[in-house]
């Protein structure tokens, strides 16, 4: 089976505390450490053991600059097979349905069986893999959970709904997949297993060698600004040394029924 | 620009998502009609289409044996094929409008506006909303145009529903409008969750745990506190798919819903999908060494420290009173 896999490269929110910077329009981006987006190395992984099962091939790809190099070899140190950078300035001002049309111009020059993708990533949008599958017209489901062989062209997929749910669907291949955390256990991958791609080509790829213009690549969804909203008073912040704490603790949680 | 919103249902209820749609659109688009779009099959469309005439002024049904569950894709072409020209159309964000929004905006080549929370204003075409990132840590102002129509995914319980609304509605049968209904995708069955040891629905106290534990051996201090405490673990969905602990135990849209009468969340940053599994107002004690996390928004009470260092205290003293 020949698997794409989109990836992309965000600021580790478990790494970092994501703030506003002074002049309150952007987040404080200096010493932001980066990684994969978590959901798509739930989506790799379940590439890489798709692979194995059943042969094949697995194909990372980004849009992104020169410093998502890192994270494509991160992948490919995992098992990848092949890396493809996606990278122009006209690239920046990219939308979701900008990011979709241009990984849609990649995936048409090859020719995959099943294309993943995360559920979703920082901005919480998980648009693009199901813009990606009608680019395409290829069909979609959301939120995998698993993916079981089954005959020749198709697919059984898990869809994780309200409540832990799982939908069941029998899906035709090729088809556009996005992951949901907790379909697998992603590999851990050392410092060993990154020095070995090191020095692999990783192939990057401009708007002009995509086959595309400026106008396919939509940038019609603005983000303005961040901001943290005022949202009244919030929680009772309980101060002092921590036995001082605990003290006050206690006497809320009995009140409350919360110590029997 | 006429504004849509795609209903959906269960057992022959509206989800509750219905009125929020429809308070979303009057600010949108303030004192025009929104129409509802109901597909499903048999008695049970008809209640639901019945049910939401309060809220819409016009309620388009939709019966086809092949609707009976709302498969995405197949509402998808149902959608591509009824909606007019520049259509608004408004879905609940949750895992089905997830699966169904952005691929519709690419058919009915319109912009699509992902987990919307707020309606910040609306100067003609230009319409802003307010969205969420990194969890919830920010919020963000997003603008785009309306004139090609759009498909709008609202986030569950961010409007307020109009209950005294009487919109006095009228059911409109389009059953065959739907057009082609085959898909690469088809729904075989619905698999429920597996039922754990402990049923974390029925408990009043509940110690949640988040990715804030850092490692699997040092569930042990949650669960020494919930002991002292006589109270249950539960915790977030980073937990579980690290399967440190059961599925059974997670907490949130995705999870169990509960309903204690005190919360306590260790390490949990509060995304709106954890604190979705919360209902009935328990008193939230939010534990978290960042005093940024959103769940402080959120508590009714907020301690800011490291909980691999406070939880051993607090178990402690917990003891040392009740010996
Ligand atoms: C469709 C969908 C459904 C989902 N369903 C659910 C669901 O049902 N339930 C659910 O929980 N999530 C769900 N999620 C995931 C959700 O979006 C969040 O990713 C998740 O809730 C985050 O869990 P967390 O708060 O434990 O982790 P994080 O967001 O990583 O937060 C960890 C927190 O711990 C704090 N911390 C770290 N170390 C310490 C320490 N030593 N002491 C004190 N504090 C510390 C940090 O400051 C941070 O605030 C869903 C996501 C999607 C897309």
């Amino acid at each position: 089976m020949e698997i794409l896999v989109c990836v992309t490269r965000v600021p580790d929110t478990a790494e970092n505390e994501i703030e506003l910077n002074s002049a309150g329009n952007d987040i404080e981006r200096d010493d932001l450490v980066y990684s994969v987006n978590e959901w798509d190395n739930y989506a790799v992984e379940e590439a890489i053991q798709i692979r194995d099962r059943v042969g094949g091939s697995v194909t990372v790809i980004t849009v992104g600059d020169d410093e998502s190099d890192e994270i494509l070899r991160r992948e490919m140190a995992m098992g990848a097979d092949k890396g493809i950078l996606l990278s122009d300035d006209a690239f920046e001002k990219a939308d979701g349905q900008g990011i979709a049309a241009i990984l849609k111009a990649a995936a048409a020059q090859g020719s995959y069986d099943l294309i993943l993708t995360g559920a979703q990533s920082e901005g919480g949008a998980g648009e693009v893999g199901g813009m990606l599958a009608a680019m395409l017209d290829l069909p979609y489901a959301s939120l995998v959970v698993s993916i079981e062989e089954s005959g020749d062209n198709s697919v059984k997929v898990g869809r994780e709904i309200e409540g832990g749910t799982i939908e069941m669907n029998e899906i035709s291949l090729p088809c556009v997949l996005s992951i949901q955390t907790g379909i697998n256990e992603p590999r851990y991958v050392g410092i060993r297993g990154i020095r070995k791609v090191a020095n692999v080509d990783i192939p990057v790829q401009s708007i002009s060698e995509l086959g595309i213009t400026d106008s396919d690549v939509s940038s019609s969804v603005k983000r303005l600004d961040y901001f943290v909203p005022d949202m009244g008073e919030g929680a009772e912040m309980l101060e002092g040394d921590d036995e001082e704490i605990i003290d006050k603790l206690i006497e809320m949680l009995k009140a409350k029924g919360g110590i029997k | 620009m006429k504004l849509f919103a795609y209903i959906t249902h269960r057992d022959g209820t509206a989800d509750d998502s219905a009125q929020e749609l429809a308070a979303a659109a009057a600010q949108i688009a303030p004192g025009e009609a929104v129409t509802a779009i109901v597909t499903g099959s048999g008695e049970d469309l008809q209640t639901v289409c019945d049910q939401i005439t309060s809220s819409f002024s016009e309620v388009i049904k939709v019966d086809s044996s092949e609707l009976g569950y709302p498969n995405g894709e197949l509402i998808r072409k149902v959608l591509t094929n009824l909606l007019p020209e520049n259509a608004g159309i408004l879905i609940a964000h949750n895992t089905f409008g997830m699966d169904l929004g952005p691929g519709l905006s690419i058919k009915l080549g319109s912009v699509f506006l992902a987990d919307v929370v707020g309606i910040d204003k609306i100067d003609g075409d230009q319409l802003t909303v307010v969205r969420q990132e990194f969890g919830g840590q920010v919020s963000t102002h997003v603008q785009c145009s309306l004139a090609a129509g759009a498909v709008i995914n609202i986030r569950p319980g961010s409007f307020a529903a109009d209950e005294n609304a009487e919109a006095g509605g009228s059911v409109t049968d389009r059953s065959g409008d739907t057009g082609d209904l085959t898909s690469g995708r088809k729904f075989l069955e619905l698999v429920e969750a597996e039922v754990g040891d402990v049923d974390i629905t029925k408990e009043d106290v509940l110690i949640a745990v988040g990715r804030g534990i850092e490692d699997e051996d040092n569930l042990e201090i949650v669960e020494e506190l919930a002991e002292a405490m006589g109270a249950a673990v539960a915790c977030s969905r980073p937990v579980v798919d690290a399967k440190w602990l059961e599925k059974s135990r997670q907490v949130g849209t995705s999870g169990l819903t509960v309903k204690p009468k005190v919360y306590l969340a260790c390490g949990i940053s509060g995304s709106f999908q954890h604190m979705g599994g919360i209902k009935g107002n328990p008193f939230v004690v939010a534990i978290n060494k960042n005093p940024k996390a959103p769940i402080f928004q959120v508590a009714d009470v907020g301690i800011v420290t490291d909980i691999l260092d406070f939880l051993p205290e607090l178990t402690e003293k917990i003891e040392e009173i009740s010996s």
